[in-house]
């Protein structure tokens, strides 16, 4: 073989070349490193992960705690060791806990892997790997608060609906209510019964997540935000003359059991609820941009919350024929929403426009109660700018002080919000909604309710918010 | 007690293997012959001890007596291979052969946990190509005609895989199976050879821009007719092998720029046009919105290392089954939920460790064509290990291929074995020279 000088620099060209390859390899060893490490409890906290029965099989499942202290889920381990899951507040957490047979619900599913990790001390654990003894699972300690809990489930009482608090400013999640609901307790033995559904009454369903509702004029929120938006100058020199039944051509549109209004501004609309006014309203709008701020709204749009949930849905376009734009505007028509994402949309305004991701868990601690993994506030973005939040607070704030919100008017604090008297279907009673937030001038709470079939969200929905609110204050 | 002797065979597998890569990487430190053959000999009983430890482990979990004879079969072949290795080849590179003989021992261990009939049938490939790759050395020490027939290189690799394009078997999606009558085997891990070695004969002869335009045009026909088969994980290491073959022969770096670039717009293009490649990125950036479908696979192997942390479940204590194709693409998932994170980052540096070894075999090689092997093969073996580790761990979209002497499949490592024996045979044959000037001078001096 002929020995021919490479050229000069060919080692040196490859020297090079295997130091980027071993750099590459070193930021690749270190993206591994750093998923093991920090992201690798998120990313197998996941229901398609396969492992939690092995996991099962070397911890005893944590506990689920309230906020202040109250035990809402723990395994209890009997002599011969079969291990029963225990949910002492029965109906209670129903839906925002879950139930571990039968599949994975709420916050059990949610967190399952955390329950099955075990972070008591080392030397505890290898001990017990030798001894072949189960770890203790971490606790989950979720946001959810027992007092307001109670009161939202006591004075939704036996009528079927939701309710859903929470503090705008965190997005933490302090009390969520469905019914009719079910004993987790009990979930497997009464399987049958509950899939069955004779009654079609869901109990499973978590309706405060889940359920689909048409927002009814708690919608108004938005066509009043819409045009603001499209009347930037001259949006309060709006008046509208409700006679009770506003007409436009062959359609008609009445306002809650027909009432007249009267001379209406556009606070005094908002605060009535008066349909003719908004329907009206609706008509002058750019539907395009109307659509385009019912997604900015989150609606059609994936919503930022670990449970399970149902997108809301907005479906009106350019070119909907006049009636359907009627409809929409007050919040009929095909609009659907649920609870949490009315919620969400009550505590951006509530938040100065920003929306906080709502969350239920605030941390997990060791069997010993050390915080192994705090879970802190997060804003998801802003829905709506701070003047336009400022601008629906003061509206908001006339329902309740002067309009359809005045069971929530009280002294010791104010409160802004919104009622809604949804119809769903002719001859039954309405949906009733109340949405809203106090105080008004410094946010703590927000709070939605939807009471189905049930009559006017002022007389139904918002005496339960009401009741929320004074639980929270008194304290 | 059996809980005792698995947990603390866990933790002593990983303190053994940490030593294993701590070694491998001291070995470069250490100037005379002596302590490198006794920094060696220690690697030895090291890779002897975890390999020990894992089947004992089996053993203990399963009581079944055919993994006692399987391991001692191992054994057997292990300490043979190596000692008839050394004492044939006088000047073989023992740490080359020890990383070879370390991966294979732990490529059976997490086979035969994964699978027993494969680990089987991938022991006797393992021992066929053993003994037939044993020649190599030999030949390319010898045999300097080797230089000599690009175009019996380059002619046979483009018809090989030509062959395969036109009547290979679809699995995955790409063309990469050859079938005659019960035997089935994948060309391109063998015209993965060829091609190097026709790149290094073309470029050995001249690097004038008329050789390295009908060069370029040969290896864009391989290149293509692997992109034509879908065997696009193929057809990258081809491509980036010989851009930078193209680059180290040539040392222009407007070669290296235009490759790159080109290379580039094809994969934007390649993009475009598949949509198994959208499907791929897509699963990569984000699997976790659609886990039930596009993001499984990556999903269920960030599972597997997630739950197995950094000191693994144990051998046997975990579902690394659960990914799928696991035994090929995502073995270094299931070492990693097993054997621990700590483990598959050692195994990933000793692969590491033989392209480094390969780079520097290809430095101090003089003729231009054995450097030109050293470096392609080189090339070729870290991109393997590097498509193969960055897909499983999300580093990179997945491309679906194997990771060298550790994944079960024969093709794979036949070629393997190939590939590091023609390495062997490059540094015994740099040896021989060296030892042969050296043995001139200390005559001329004695005169």
């Amino acid at each position: 073989m002929k020995r021919s000088e490479p050229n000069p620099k060919a080692n040196k060209n490859i020297l090079r070349l295997a130091y980027v390859v071993a750099g590459i390899f070193v930021c690749m060893l270190l993206y591994l490193g750093y998923f093991i490490q920090f992201e690798s409890g998120t990313a197998i906290n996941n229901t398609y992960n396969p492992r939690v029965n092995l996991l099962a099989e070397k911890v005893v499942r944590g506990k689920i705690l309230s906020a202040d202290g109250q035990v809402l889920a723990r395994t209890v381990t009997a002599d011969d060791g079969t291990e029963t899951r225990e949910y002492p507040f029965g109906n209670l957490y129903a839906h925002v806990v879950g139930y571990t047979e039968k599949g994975r619900t709420g916050i059990e599913s949610m967190t399952n892997f955390y329950l099955l990790t075990s972070h008591v001390n080392l030397i505890e654990q290898i001990v017990n790997e030798f001894s072949g003894t189960k770890n203790l699972g971490d606790n989950v300690v979720t946001t959810l608060d027992s007092r307001l809990q109670q009161t939202a489930y006591d004075l939704l009482g036996d009528r079927r609906g939701a309710v859903v608090v929470m503090e705008p400013d965190t997005g933490k999640i302090l009390a969520m209510v469905s019914k009719p609901d079910y004993d987790p307790n009990t979930v497997a033995a009464q399987w049958e019964s509950l899939t069955a559904d004779e009654q079609g009454e869901a109990r499973l369903l978590n309706r405060a997540t889940q359920g689909l509702y048409a927002p009814g004029s708690t919608f108004k929120i938005l066509t009043l935000l819409e045009y603001i938006r499209e009347h930037p100058d001259d949006y309060e020199n709006f008046h509208f003359d409700c006679d009770g039944t506003y007409e436009n051509g062959e359609y008609q549109i009445r306002c809650y059991q027909g009432e007249a209004h009267g001379s209406q501004d556009l606070s005094q609309a908002f605060a009535n609820s008066c349909n003719g006014a908004f329907a009206s309203m609706g008509l002058e709008l750019d539907l395009k941009q109307y659509a385009d701020l019912a997604d900015q709204l989150l609606y059609n749009q994936p919503l930022p919350l670990a449970l399970p949930y149902n997108k809301s849905s907005y479906s009106m376009t350019e070119g909907a024929d006049t009636w359907e734009v009627l409809q929409t505007a007050i919040g009929q028509g095909k609009t659907q929403v649920t609870p949490i994402h009315q919620l969400m949309i009550t505590s951006a305004i509530a938040n100065g426009g920003t929306l906080m991701k709502p969350y239920v868990v605030d941390h997990l601690e060791n069997a010993g109660g050390q915080t192994i993994k705090k879970f802190m506030p997060s804003a998801y973005g802003e829905l709506l700018s701070a003047s336009e939040a400022e601008q629906l607070t003061e509206y908001m704030r006339q329902v309740v002080e002067t309009g359809t919100g005045s069971a929530v008017r009280t002294d010791a604090y104010t409160v802004a919000g919104k009622t809604g008297s949804a119809e769903f279907e002719t001859g039954k009673e309405t949906h009733a909604w109340f949405t809203g937030f106090a105080p008004a001038e410094d946010p703590k709470i927000a709070v939605t309710v939807i009471v189905e079939e049930s009559g006017s969200g002022g007389r139904v929905a918002a005496p339960i918010a009401r009741g929320i609110f004074d639980a929270y204050f008194s304290r | 007690m059996t809980i005792l002797v698995l947990e603390s065979s866990k933790y002593l597998m990983i303190f053994f293997m940490l030593v294993y890569a701590y070694l491998n990487f001291r070995f470069f430190g250490v100037k005379y012959d002596i302590r490198r053959k006794k920094l060696c000999r220690r690697q030895n009983q090291l890779m002897f001890l975890i390999h020990f430890l894992g089947y004992l482990s089996l053993y203990l979990n399963r009581n079944d007596e055919t993994i006692l004879v399987f391991y001692l079969a191992q054994v057997i072949f292990l300490g043979v291979y190596m000692t008839l290795s050394k004492l044939f080849y006088r000047n073989i590179s023992r740490l080359l052969l020890n990383n070879m003989c370390l991966l294979i021992s732990v490529g059976l261990l997490i086979l035969t946990r994964l699978n027993m009939e494969r680990a089987t049938r991938q022991f006797a490939i393992i021992v066929v190509s053993a003994v037939f790759s044993w020649i190599i050395p030999f030949i390319v020490d010898r045999v300097w005609q080797l230089s000599r027939i690009p175009w019996l290189y380059g002619v046979l690799g483009l018809v090989l895989l030509a062959v395969v394009c036109v009547a290979g078997i679809t699995s995955y999606g790409a063309k990469m199976t050859l079938e005659l009558g019960s035997f089935s085997f994948q060309p391109a891990e063998f015209v993965k050879i060829s091609f190097v070695f026709f790149v290094a004969t073309m470029f050995y002869r001249a690097t004038d821009f008329k050789t390295v335009c009908i060069t370029t045009a040969m290896a864009a026909g391989h290149v293509l007719i692997l992109v034509l088969s879908k065997d696009l994980g193929n057809g990258l290491i081809f491509f980036l092998t010989y851009i930078f073959m193209l680059f180290v022969a040539t040392s222009n770096y407007l070669y290296l720029g235009a490759g790159l670039t080109a290379g580039g717009a094809a994969a934007v293009l390649a993009y475009r046009l598949f949509p198994h490649v959208q499907t791929r990125v897509q699963a990569w950036l984000d699997p976790w919105s659609d886990v039930a479908d596009k993001g499984y696979q990556i999903a269920q192997s960030l599972f597997a290392i997630g739950t197995g942390g950094w000191f693994g479940m144990g051998l046997d204590q975990g579902i690394p089954e659960k990914i799928p194709v696991v035994e090929k693409d995502f073995v270094i998932s299931a070492i990693a939920e097993e054997m621990g994170g700590i483990f598959a980052v050692c195994l990933i540096l000793i692969c590491l460790g033989c392209f480094l070894q390969f780079m520097m075999i290809a430095a101090r090689m003089q003729a231009v064509f054995y450097k030109l092997i050293a470096f392609g093969l080189g090339c070729e073996y870290i991109i393997q290990v590097f498509l193969t580790v960055g897909g499983a761990v999300k580093f990179i979209p997945l491309t679906g291929m194997t990771l060298p002497l550790v994944s079960y499949g024969g093709s794979s490592i036949v070629g393997t074995f190939i590939l590091f024996q023609v390495i062997q045979g490059l540094y015994i044959l740099k040896r021989n020279e060296e030892e042969e000037d050296e043995e001139e001078r200390t005559q001329s001096k004695s005169k």
